[in-house]
């Protein structure tokens, strides 16, 4: 029978097929773990006197909590310090390979997954951690699971879950100049709203979707939660077998051609048939922004600030009307009149080398706005040894902006890097909820390449807006993977 | 977890759609590392505003939510659901709900019923009209009924029985262990171990704590 990918990614998991309503029961290969949402779920197990069955397939990091300055010094907060304290203990205790603040692979767990080779094709991968959509981009069902489901992982490897229903995302032709997978993805969730994809995994492809490099898909499968799905896939094709060759955990050998030749057969079949299909023209997209405080609240950065009155649906027209008072922005208004007081790059949507290699190419040699301060956060502690080691720190430095060490940092400001109340931010993150980034905190989501023109400007702004020469090739991502580095090397601090 | 078949509480409307779990619990209070005592920090952002629902004291013992729709979004804590039961909330009423969040609720014994946007307005004009009016939410007949209004909501068979017999759902799974074993001997040599590190110089991890 014909069947999606993300079907033949579940069936090849089934430990056993539920009846009377019951869920069926899937295998999970592949379990990351982070401070914030374990400690409760170790002392269910200690408290149950389970054991973690599959040690083998977890794997730990600090990300949430940890600071993104000053890292050879105790954490400054003491509940960031518990907290991390907590999960350094529970690894010992319960024999789990963790990358602490220090080590080369410490950083966001979405980013450690696929840079350390463990995220593959055909996976089905689980976190506490609603981003866990991003290692779809690989071809496996990756999703987040509350802490409750933590615990069951751990104690069973395995998850009882209720089938879904399929939404094919098609992305038809060519990024215009300027335009990256980030603008896709916020013109996908603006179409269909954040409650569009509840209930439904997303499988995105299409020309569009095939030409991008493997990094730039997982930002689209990241955020496949603000549009409310629970995982967002990509079939993996030569692209997403070339990004994981040669990795650390990659398969070596006779094991890589056979899991190759299974990696083919992973895509929809021609004649599948999804629940609901979705189609967008890539050659009619421009940079998108948010200018809400949902992530469907977005718009075209040439667009201006929504009429709440102009809004015919009452639920829509008052939740326009709340957000642009917590905004502080003036209806009608061109959004690219709002001037930005933090420009943050960073997070596991956007903090990937290929991201910080575009916004390097564009403030090469330039001076960021007086009127703001930049925050450049490469998402793990590898990708920053990798700018490093391609002169990207001394651009950024240059430029005005502060280099810091990796993690979730101003993504959600559960580290010191928060915004003040009332500070505007353009921000490569996921969520521009109230508050997220700090209390009073207003957030635009937007692309690095718009972060950067933002920075240069302080006011919102795309590359067409800036003088570039033209040998500036800011659009072509060159893709090429984070080349493995000496294993030895450990951060300088 | 709790056996639960009916439970009958305040009523508080919240007349708010998209409430995302940053609304409900910010992630600042997300670093302690307890399972319980989360009750000050249930819409943090929002209980310093004292015309906010829960300020008002007709409000204040509320245990049945009835939210606007797409309740729960955005992260996967499960800390919103802890805030929500701490304070002393049992059901959550919603046209929509987050996938993840209905998740989350059913493993905690938090209700989320799903109603229609027409019925959620009708109890939101009794429980605002009459402060403090009570709801009885009848999982057996899945109704909630507040005054003369009786509204009908919705939710998955499975997790209305293990709610009503107050099942784990970790010891649910074990009594199939023996599948879980056998599915284990046929995975593919391909597929990934984080032990043992394969890049850094070798370290046996072990244990500390007996297995």
């Amino acid at each position: 029978m014909a069947g999606t990918l993300a079907e033949k990614v579940w069936d090849a998991h089934l430990v056993r097929r539920g009846s009377d309503g019951a869920p069926d029961l899937l295998y999970i290969d592949l379990h990351l773990i982070h401070e914030v949402t374990s400690p409760q779920a170790f002392e269910g197990l200690r408290l149950a006197g389970r054991r973690l069955r599959r040690p083998d397939l977890t794997i730990a990091t600090e990300d949430h909590n940890t600071p993104t300055l000053d890292i050879d010094q105790p954490i400054a907060d003491l509940t960031s310090r518990t907290q991390i304290d907590t999960l350094r203990n529970n690894a010992a205790e319960f024999g789990v390979r963790i990358h602490s603040l220090g080590d080369a692979d410490q950083g966001i767990v979405h980013q450690v997954g696929p840079q350390l080779g463990l995220t593959m094709p055909g996976l089905t991968v689980v976190c506490g951690d609603s981003h866990t959509s991003t290692h779809g981009a690989f071809g496996g069902l990756a999703f987040g699971i509350g802490t409750s489901e933590v615990e069951h992982v751990m104690a069973t490897q395995t998850l009882p879950l209720a089938p879904f229903r399929t939404m094919a995302i098609t992305v038809n032709g060519d990024l215009p100049p300027g335009t990256t997978s980030k603008d896709i993805i916020l013109a996908i969730i603006a179409k269909i709203g954040t409650g569009g994809g509840q209930g439904y995994v997303l499988e995105y492809r299409g020309e569009a979707i095939r030409k991008l490099s493997m990094e730039a898909r997982m930002t689209i499968c990241n955020m496949s939660i603000e549009a409310g799905a629970r995982a967002g896939m990509i079939a993996p094709d030569e692209t997403t077998f070339e990004y994981i060759k040669g990795r650390p955990h990659a398969p070596e050998g006779a094991d890589w051609d056979a899991a190759v030749e299974y990696w083919k057969t992973l895509r929809s079949d021609d004649d599948a048939e999804f629940d609901t299909e979705v189609v967008l023209e890539a050659d009619d997209l421009e940079p998108f922004v948010t200018w809400g405080t949902n992530p469907g609240q977005g718009l075209p950065l040439s667009a201006d600030v929504p009429v709440p009155e102009d809004i015919a649906d009452e639920n829509e027209r008052v939740a326009a009307e709340n957000a642009i008072r917590y905004m502080g922005l003036t209806a009608g208004a061109p959004l690219r009149s709002v001037a930005i007081d933090t420009v943050f790059i960073g997070s596991c949507t956007n903090g990937r080398i290929e991201d910080l290699r575009s916004v390097a190419k564009v403030v090469r040699g330039k001076k960021k706005a007086d009127s703001l301060r930049v925050l450049v956060v490469p998402a793990s502690a590898r990708v920053r040894l990798q700018a490093e080691a391609e002169g990207l720190d001394k651009i950024f430095l240059d430029f005005g902006a502060e280099w810091r060490n990796a993690g979730c940092s101003m993504c959600l400001g559960m580290n010191p890097d928060q915004l003040a109340p009332g500070e505007r931010s353009a921000s490569t993150s996921n969520r521009n909820f109230e508050g997220r980034q700090g209390k009073g905190g207003r957030t635009h989501l937007v692309s690095p390449l718009v972060a950067a023109a933002t920075a240069i400007r302080g006011t919102l702004s795309s590359l067409s807006d800036l003088d570039l020469p033209d040998d500036v090739d800011i659009t072509s991502f060159d893709g090429s993977p984070l080349a493995p580095l000496d294993p030895n090397v450990m951060l300088q601090v | 977890m709790e056996k639960f078949t009916t439970h009958t509480g305040v009523g508080v409307p919240l007349r708010r759609s998209n409430v995302d779990t940053d609304q409900i619990i910010p992630a600042v209070y997300l670093k302690r590392v307890t399972r319980t005592g989360f009750e000050d920090a249930l819409f943090a952002a929002w209980r310093g505003d004292s015309s906010f629902v829960l300020n008002q004291d007709a409000y204040r013992s509320g245990t049945v939510l009835v939210a606007g729709p797409d309740f729960g979004t955005g992260s996967s804590r499960e800390h919103a659901v802890w805030a929500l039961k701490d304070y002393g909330f049992r059901v959550v009423l919603a046209s929509r709900f987050a996938d993840i969040f209905r998740g989350n609720s059913g493993k905690q014994g938090l209700l989320a019923g799903q109603v229609a946007q027409e019925d959620i307005e009708l109890l939101w004009k009794v429980l605002e009209n009459k402060p403090g009016t009570e709801v009885t939410v009848n999982l057996v007949e899945r109704t909630a009924t507040a005054d003369d209004v009786t509204v009908r909501f919705h939710v998955d068979d499975y997790t209305r029985w293990r709610l009503m017999e107050g099942l784990d759902d970790i010891g649910l799974t074990l009594q199939h262990e023996e599948e879980i074993t056998a599915f284990e001997q046929d995975r593919a040599a391909w597929r990934p171990k984080t032990l043992p590190a394969k890049h850094l110089p070798p370290v046996d991890i072990e244990a500390a704590r007996p297995v």
